[in-house]
């Protein structure tokens, strides 16, 4: 089993962090994982992304060339990373963001409106988290609650309860988004 | 119990643990964790952090907490150990052990911030002036970044020549899980009896990377070049994967010997007999691994994120035993699996 992720948007939406988040549960269920981070001068004010990849034996390339699943949370990385993602494989589109329907015919659209969502939770800060719900939803490879288990020890300092209980909440929203939003 | 840490992080934390006690830095992407991490961590063990003035300043404060007998360690990128080298060369002239790391970024000149290996020649052929060597050790995970800069610690303790670690942006930069390796006390290491210490009860020891005298130099030259030849004798290393039957030798190490993994992988999948030397130390080269190799194989390619530097070396190990092709990117670019599989394609 090997399974990769690219998880794409501005510097400052949180997919650095929420690709970390999935590789440390990986890494808690006793996967072997990679995270690989776009750390070029881009980052700054422009588009951030990074690379998961998960497997049951030592991961080689931590360079994908085609990921099973795309995270795309702004309509630039969408435009970047659709054309690579693996026939097949899953795009989750943030909605919030993004109107332009989907280019391919040969993947699965996984389409949530990750801004709103993390609105209605009252907190617009947790978009990532309901991305990542979603995320985790279609990669099938991690269950959600080492996702959130993950998410606290990567949050969980003191005085930061209800952070993590409103993150906690947001992975929840995204892992059960309904499918009405699938093509 | 693992942890989630980036290369950077693993090699400041493996020095820490393997006892380093001084590290001297001056910032650069893409190592600049490895600063940031000392500065956090080192003075809690005990240990002196020094964010130098430059890299000259660094490499030189090395220099004399190495003398004292300390664990010493320095950290750049490229254009940065560019600055260092003089320091180097001083450094192997005065048989003064230290671990030096250089996180590769695409080059020549201030180049850019992304992964390469073009500083291959610079790391094992000398790179700063004299006839020195220093012994190079080429992780290509995060676990092995850890643990390869404790051996680096131990090697350049031992044969009393400075070590260095060539890794490179990706892996500086990427996280994996690590199990990291034991604390080591410093107090447990092996004594260093020619530091400076302080000459109370015993005759002063002096330590110079000069002796005016020719027959002198000759002399302390041919010592070390003794110990060269027991360094190349005892301390190669490399990982061998789908060897055994293989028709095709990749030889590559780093981050590409990681993504040679997979080619090999991939191949394998599709029924092509290819097998990936790696090598761990590219000094000393796995010169006669590759030899014995060559003899039963239809070619051997090296791969490399370079012009082809290692390259060489291979062909010196192959000595004409095989065809010896070349497949290299530069100025960070890094090329994919299925990339390197094409060339693998046209060869098996």
């Amino acid at each position: 089993m090997e399974r990769s992720i690219v998880f794409a948007g501005f510097g400052g939406q949180g997919v650095l962090l929420a690709g970390k988040i999935l590789a440390r549960a990986a890494m808690n269920e006793g996967l072997e994982v990679t995270w690989l981070p776009s750390y070029g001068p881009e980052m700054r004010g422009g588009t951030a992304n990074c690379t998961v990849v998960i497997a049951d034996e030592p991961v080689g390339s931590p360079i994908v060339d085609r990921p099973d699943v795309l995270l795309a949370m702004n309509g630039p990385s969408l435009d970047r990373f659709e054309p690579r993602v693996t026939p097949g494989g899953t795009v989750v589109v943030n909605r919030s963001l993004i109107e332009r329907p989907l280019r391919r015919t040969d993947v699965r659209g996984v389409l949530l409106r990750a801004n709103d969502l993390a609105r209605e939770l009252g907190e617009p800060r947790v978009a990532n988290m309901v991305a990542l719900g979603a995320v985790v939803r279609a990669l099938e490879v991690v269950p959600l609650e080492a996702v959130q288990e993950a998410m606290a020890e990567e949050l969980g300092a003191k005085g930061r309860e209800r952070l993590v209980a409103v993150n906690r909440a947001a992975l929840e929203r995204g892992h059960g988004a309904p499918a009405a939003g699938m093509r | 119990m693992r942890q989630l840490m980036t290369g950077n992080e693993a090699m400041a934390e493996g020095a820490i643990r393997a006892g380093c006690r001084a590290y001297f830095g001056y910032p650069i992407t893409p190592q600049n964790e490895i600063l940031e991490y000392m500065a956090a961590h080192l003075p809690q063990a005990g240990g002196a952090f020094v964010q130098a003035e430059s890299e000259v300043a660094a490499i030189n404060m090395c220099y004399g907490a190495s003398a004292a007998g300390v664990r010493t360690m320095t950290s750049s990128s490229s254009p940065g150990i560019s600055l260092k080298l003089e320091g180097i060369s001083y450094l192997a002239g005065a048989d003064l052990p230290c671990v030096i790391v250089n996180v590769m970024r695409g080059g020549p000149g201030l180049g850019n911030i992304a992964p390469a290996q073009g500083d291959y020649f610079q790391a094992t052929k000398g790179g700063g002036h004299g006839d020195y060597r220093l012994i190079v050790l080429a992780p290509s995970t995060v676990q092995e970044s850890a643990e390869l800069v404790g051996l680096a610690f131990d090697l350049s303790d031992r044969y009393r020549v400075p070590a260095m670690i060539l890794a490179d942006g990706m892996l500086g930069q990427m996280m994996e899980p690590v199990a990291l390796p034991p604390h080591r006390d410093p107090a447990t290491l092996p004594p260093k009896p020619w530091a400076l210490t302080g000459a109370k009860g015993r005759e002063p020891n002096y330590i110079a990377s000069f002796a005016l005298d020719p027959k002198d130099l000759r002399e302390l030259n041919l010592r070390r070049h003794e110990r060269y030849r027991e360094i190349a004798d005892r301390e190669v290393r490399w990982e061998e994967v789908e060897t055994g039957d293989a028709e095709v030798l990749l030889v590559a190490y780093g981050t590409m010997g990681r993504i040679a993994k997979t080619v090999v992988r991939r191949a394998r999948g599709e029924g092509l007999r290819v097998g990936l030397l790696r090598p761990i130390t590219l000094w000393p080269f796995p010169y006669e691994p590759i030899r014995a190799l060559a003899e039963r194989v239809r070619a051997v390619l090296t791969v490399e994120l370079s012009a082809g530097q290692m390259w060489e070396d291979v062909r010196l190990a192959v000595e004409g035993r095989c065809p010896t092709p070349f497949y290299g990117e530069m100025g960070g670019v890094v090329p994919t699996p299925d990339e390197v599989l094409q060339e693998v394609k046209r060869l098996a």
